[in-house]
């Protein structure tokens, strides 16, 4: 009987140190958050501030488009999966409402871009706003302030460590954002010019006064008429730009026609929509911004 | 203070160079694929050449992946290679088969259209399909300006070479089985001369708009004359009137290029349906001519 007695006796203590056990393993290791961005760039910066507790997918892969995305059954499965959603919105992502009826996801993406100070571009006669916020480093600090807060509502428990991510990656930025007005600084205010494929570079041109000349408009989508590549090859006549850069996720074939209209000389490719794969020279968003000034103002300084 | 002729249509061409070159490009798709539209709207294969257009596409995208780029030249071998592969298959079929010809090349260019779809999004968004879709002729630079012109070329010296047993085979095909002429090499030889002039148009205008430019100023041209060459030399004055129109009108009137050229073929064309002597107007208040 006391061989019976005793696994009996141990029964309860038993399930009390099954179930502390659990709830200390779960205290323990916190959950990883599901976070999917839309494009690269809003990945990265959801990854520097998300840290180890957050695991990020970006829907448009390294050097693509977010304009022009086609979805597959895939991204819509990242979709039901995903306990948050990033979105930069301002008319960037046309597609996700498609995607997102497909995929079923009812909830609501987050929009970063949410209290960034728009820009309206006038576009064939229409009044767009400029969707390309991250252009500017000031706008991607308060990205990083709106990715800080929804991070937050989705996962309290991690709250300190989101915050901790977020004010070293705004001291990081605030850096970038002084690197590139003393190089900016170093170029005679007369040279700030700039050609580029399409018109992606409103806030950065405004932000750190460069003017940028693009023969396609704000989207990649709409087809160029005759007169906007004539004007713009009149505007580059009279005002003087010697260098032209094609875009890592943009058609260069009308930016060329321009230049050898021109005589202006390939400057190299600036990352403007889309990180390049790791291992590239834009893997992070700081360093594609980096990479972007030193190439424009190499090109500004050698003007002449 | 009105703008002179000189600014409206010299001062265009004169200052800009790719303006020129637009010019030049729709002066070349037009004089080939104007004849070569008439043959096939004669053939009554119209709408063999839209179902060509998408069969291209598989190839350009191969092209565009070798080639690592957009690469008019790799995307515009490629293209000849794919429509050659499915105008090929289709005559085969249908010469062996029962199915019909225009049967066989639905089968082929629906499968080819898949097989494009398929290799451009395997390879993700960076390959821009709507570009492939909508080429832009104001992008046109030399290497592209002289494969448009080589095709031009060509197609006028086989049709000038062949022109007999080609028109023959075109209007009436039994009769050249009849009198016993290589029918077969002929029509191969045919529709060698649409894939070339299709692929001619896909790097001027894109995929979506190669055929505009081929059957639209055929049909116009139809509308006034019954004499062969006539109607085949008007189809290429009109094709090329319509490319330096379009060019002029998003010139000044700030229209995207593509689109606008091909809509001034069909106001040729809806100017040719209400007034050509085969037109409209004709049937309407001439109805005893009908009756008698």
């Amino acid at each position: 009987m006391k061989i019976r007695l005793l696994p009996v006796g141990f029964l309860p203590v038993a399930c009390a140190l099954l179930m502390t056990g659990l709830v200390q393993g779960h205290a323990a290791t916190a959950r990883t958050v599901h976070a999917v961005a839309s494009f690269t760039v809003l990945a990265d910066v959801v990854r520097q501030v998300g840290g180890t507790h957050v695991a990020v997918t970006s829907l448009v892969p390294p050097d693509g488009d977010p304009h022009e995305f086609e979805p597959s059954p895939a991204d819509a499965g990242k979709l039901q999966q995903a306990d948050v959603i990033f979105l930069s919105g301002e008319g960037l992502e046309t597609w996700f409402v498609r995607l997102s009826r497909a995929a079923g996801y009812h909830g609501t993406p987050v929009i970063v871009s949410n209290g960034v100070p728009l820009h309206e571009m006038v576009e064939d006669g229409h009044d767009v706003t400029d969707p390309h916020v991250w252009n500017s480093v000031p706008n991607v600090e308060i990205w990083t302030r709106n990715i800080r807060d929804a991070l937050i509502r989705v996962d309290p428990q991690d709250a300190e460590a989101f915050r901790a991510n977020a004010d070293a990656y705004l001291v990081r930025l605030h850096d970038l954002d002084h690197y590139i007005r003393d190089r900016i600084a170093t170029v005679p205010a007369d040279r700030r010019r700039v050609l580029t494929g399409h018109d992606a570079f409103g806030y950065f041109g405004r932000e750190y006064g460069v003017t940028l000349m693009a023969p396609q408009g704000l989207s990649t989508e709409t087809e160029a008429s005759a007169a906007d590549v004539a004007a713009l090859i009149r505007q580059i006549r009279t005002l003087g730009v010697s260098t032209y850069f094609m875009e890592n996720a943009a058609d260069p074939r009308l930016v060329q026609q321009v230049a050898t209209a021109t005589g202006a000389r390939p400057g190299g490719t600036l990352y403007v929509e889309a990180l390049s794969p790791p291992g590239g020279p834009a893997a992070d968003y700081i360093s594609m911004i980096h990479h972007d000034v030193d190439l424009m103002v190499q090109a500004m300084q050698a003007a002449h | 203070m009105g703008m002179s002729l000189h600014d409206l249509f010299i001062t265009p061409f004169a200052d800009f160079g790719f303006m020129r070159r637009a010019l030049v490009a729709s002066l070349a798709l037009g004089l080939g694929a104007g004849p070569v539209g008439v043959l096939l709207q004669l053939r009554r294969m119209s709408l063999v050449g839209d179902a060509m257009s998408h069969a291209i596409l598989p190839g350009a995208a191969i092209g565009f992946l070798l080639a690592g780029g957009m690469s008019m030249t790799a995307m515009g071998l490629g293209g000849i290679v794919a429509g050659l592969g499915v105008a090929l298959l289709s005559g085969l079929v249908s010469r062996l088969t029962r199915l019909s010809e225009d049967a066989s090349f639905a089968s082929f260019y629906l499968t080819s259209l898949a097989l494009g779809v398929l290799i451009v999004s395997a390879h993700g968004s960076n390959i821009d399909l709507l570009h492939v879709l909508f080429g832009t002729i104001l992008a046109i630079d030399t290497p592209t300006l002289c494969l448009m012109g080589g095709v031009t070329t060509v197609t006028l010296c086989i049709l000038s070479v062949v022109w007999r047993p080609l028109v023959m085979e075109c209007v009436d095909p039994g009769f050249m089985r009849l009198v016993g002429g290589r029918g077969g090499a002929c029509h191969m030889l045919f529709l060698f001369l649409v894939v070339l002039n299709l692929v001619s148009g896909f790097e001027a205008l894109g995929t979506l708009m190669a055929v505009g430019m081929m059957m639209l100023p055929a049909a116009s041209a139809r509308l006034w004359t019954r004499r062969l060459w006539v109607m085949m030399t008007l189809a290429a004055a009109i094709a090329a009137l319509s490319g330096l129109g379009g060019l002029l009108l998003s010139f000044h009137c700030r229209m995207a290029s593509g689109p606008t050229i091909i809509l001034t073929c069909s106001l040729f064309y809806i100017f040719s349906l209400v007034l050509a002597p085969m037109g409209l107007a004709r049937r309407l208040f001439a109805p005893r001519m009908k009756r008698a």
